[in-house]
């Protein structure tokens, strides 16, 4: 459905299979599927845990977290069984690469839950898909039917002696629900409300077995590592970032799409040369470089290899791997108003700090672009989302405040040039509903 | 309270995914929304009382979920993503114009209950936005002109 792209400088590992037809099982066989997890079966869990920890896989969720590292949490020894979580609920705005994953590659996701399950002597996997994506829930329930009756799912998968299942899961529309906590609240059937940390899911997780919960690109990305060795993988990225990864182009950009670049690959370069840089001879005025909880970057800033730490030390996040790019035609109070609208959507409405905080803030924002803003908001602005920061009960309240914090410190002359009644300079009229000045 | 075979199947087999049966409720939610529309009072009843759960139990989560709902919504559910990508490449233009097409806001519904119109949130169609969700199906790299196109060809269906 979603168009494939291409440039000269991608490389290849998770996208490998796009566009080959490996939704069919023996298609996915000849592409070397499947060989993997025999290999897998034929080594020891610490060795699987270490080769993934050697090769660099940091999580593709967004946190960037050593897959091999979190894998070595789980305790050996559990009175509870034991789960593997594959986080398909991909609803950070910007991010669209699950999406691909699970339409052209769902095997290469299935094959890395069962490898995560060996890893930590799980024996059940759960794919989690949101409820939006209702064509890839149903290419995966074929995908999984198709592996039970190879015999590679269930009883003594692949004559090994060992068992495990894998089955699918379908949400119902909720970002919150992608937050590891609240992914298993709703899994097992409840509101997607988180749960306090520590103990955390690798100790007490899904009906309060030690749970694995990683990212769909993530596990599809365990595949490719195991057969080509964690020293191939890590070396593709700069040290500590391994292997490659799906970037979600977007915005004003001349090729946006789904590109699949080396960790570290450079910023400016992936909008000018792969994006195609942007169109219409406008000049490039922000970037948000890994999905709306991101800081974003000014021009200025983009020289920056995109992986984790760079990133990190540059003052933004690599994030979920969305890069939205914004012209000079934007309005960076909408653009501000519209991140705020989005959280304070989907906030769970747990804890008061993020409940509140993006609630006013929205109110504050709505004020602001429709012309009612006072000067003492900018800082007001500022003030809350700086004391949602650390506060909330998970980090959905960071996401609402970072990318704002940012904004309004890079960009404060354009809510100077909203204040006092004044129009938004990049709209006609303002189409946003007003709502009253205050005092 | 009758389901179709394939819900009745489907739900039987989902049950033997989890070690407790309420896990099965939010796809089983929207599974039952697929086949009546909406969650009413009398498909709530049923699904708490095989899941053993109490009716505000399931109330409770309906309402977490933003595609759970217990309003009947038109045949065609049209959702037009206005999330910062699709913002950028002209989604407002696009909502504004459902909205005067259908002469109906946000969670509207056209008098001939043909069409219902909804703002949401990133469906996942960021590199080729703006994007439309109608019911499941996605329409992505949308203009006005297209989408007029699209909803033209639901129109005859
Ligand atoms: C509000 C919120 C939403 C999130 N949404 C997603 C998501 O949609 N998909 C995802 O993989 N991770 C999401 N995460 C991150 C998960 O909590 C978790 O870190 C991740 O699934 C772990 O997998 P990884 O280590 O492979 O990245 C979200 C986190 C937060 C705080
Ligand atoms: S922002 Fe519209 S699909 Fe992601």
């Amino acid at each position: 459905m979603a168009e494939l792209v291409s440039h000269p400088d991608e490389v290849r590992v998770v996208s490998r299979r796009f566009g080959q037809g490996a939704t069919n099982l023996d298609r996915y066989l000849e592409l070397d599927g499947y060989k993997a997890v025999q290999k897998a079966l034929t080594m020891q869990p610490d060795a699987i845990v270490n080769e993934v920890k050697n090769s660099g896989l940091r999580g593709r969720g967004g946190a960037g977290f050593n897959t091999g590292m979190k894998w070595s949490f789980v305790p050996k020894q559990s009175a509870k069984p034991k789960y593997v979580l594959c986080n398909g609920d991909e609803s950070e705005p910007g991010t669209c690469k699950d999406r691909l994953i699970f339409e052209h590659d769902p095997h290469a996701v299935i094959e890395g839950t069962v490898i995560a399950g060996l890893a930590v002597g799980s024996h059940t996997g759960y794919i989690y898909i949101r409820g939006e994506y209702r064509y890839l829930l149903e290419i995966m329930q074929k995908a999984i039917a198709d592996a039970y009756a190879r015999g590679f799912l269930g009883k003594n998968i692949f004559g090994s002696g060992y068992d495990f299942d894998v089955y699918w899961h379908g949400g119902a529309g909720a970002y919150e629900v992608g937050e590891e906590s609240a992914l298993m609240e709703s899994l097992e059937g409840k509101r997607g409300i988180p749960r306090i940390r520590p103990p955390f899911p690798a100790v007490v997780g899904l009906w309060g077995g030690p749970t694995v919960i990683n990212n769909a690109e993530t596990l599809a990305s365990i595949p490719h590592i195991l057969l080509g060795g964690a020293d191939w993988y890590a070396n593709l990225g700069p040290p500590k970032n391994g292997g490659t990864r799906l970037f979600c182009l977007s915005g004003h950009l001349k090729r946006p799409g789904v590109y699949e670049l080396p960790m570290g690959y450079n910023l400016k370069k992936m909008i000018y040369d792969v994006g195609g840089g942007i169109p219409g001879g406008r000049k490039l005025k922000a970037v948000v470089p890994g999905g709306s909880s991101t800081p974003l970057m000014t021009p200025d800033e983009i020289d920056v290899p995109m992986d984790f730490d760079s990133m990190m030390k540059a003052g933004s996040m690599l994030g979920s791997g969305g890069v939205v790019v914004l012209d000079d035609t934007t309005c960076m109070v909408k653009f501000a108003l519209r991140i705020m609208k989005f959280y304070q959507h989907e906030s769970c409405g747990w804890c008061i700090p993020c409940r509140e905080g993006t609630d006013w803030l929205k109110k504050t924002l709505i004020r602001f672009h429709s012309g009612g803003g006072l000067k003492k908001d900018i800082d007001n602005i500022l003030y809350l989302s700086q004391n949602m920061l650390g506060r909330t009960f998970c980090p959905l309240g960071d996401a609402a405040a970072m990318p704002t914090i940012s904004i309004v410190k890079k960009f404060r002359q354009e809510f100077e040039d909203h204040l006092e009644g004044q129009p938004c300079a990049f709209e006609k009229e303002s189409k946003i509903e007003q709502l009253p000045v205050l005092a | 309270m009758r389901f179709s075979e394939q819900f009745e199947s489907r739900f039987a087999e989902m049950l033997t995914h989890y070690p407790t049966k309420r896990s099965v409720l939010v796809p089983t939610l929207l599974y039952a929304q697929d086949e009546s529309g909406s969650l009413s009072d009398e498909v709530i009843k049923e699904i708490a009382g095989r899941l053993e759960l109490t009716e505000l139990e399931v109330r409770n989560v309906i309402s977490y979920y933003s595609m759970l709902t217990t309003h009947p919504r038109g045949k065609y559910n049209v959702q037009v993503c206005t999330n910062i990508a699709c913002l950028l490449r002209g989604a407002d233009e696009l909502f504004e114009h459902c909205e005067k097409k259908f002469g109906v806001k946000h969670k509207g519904t056209t008098a001939d209950g043909l069409f219902s119109l909804e703002e949401v949130e990133c469906i996942g169609a960021c590199s080729w936005a703006p994007a439309v969700q109608v019911n499941y199906d996605f329409h992505e790299n949308l203009t006005t002109e297209k989408l007029d196109n699209v909803l033209d060809e639901y129109r005859r269906k």
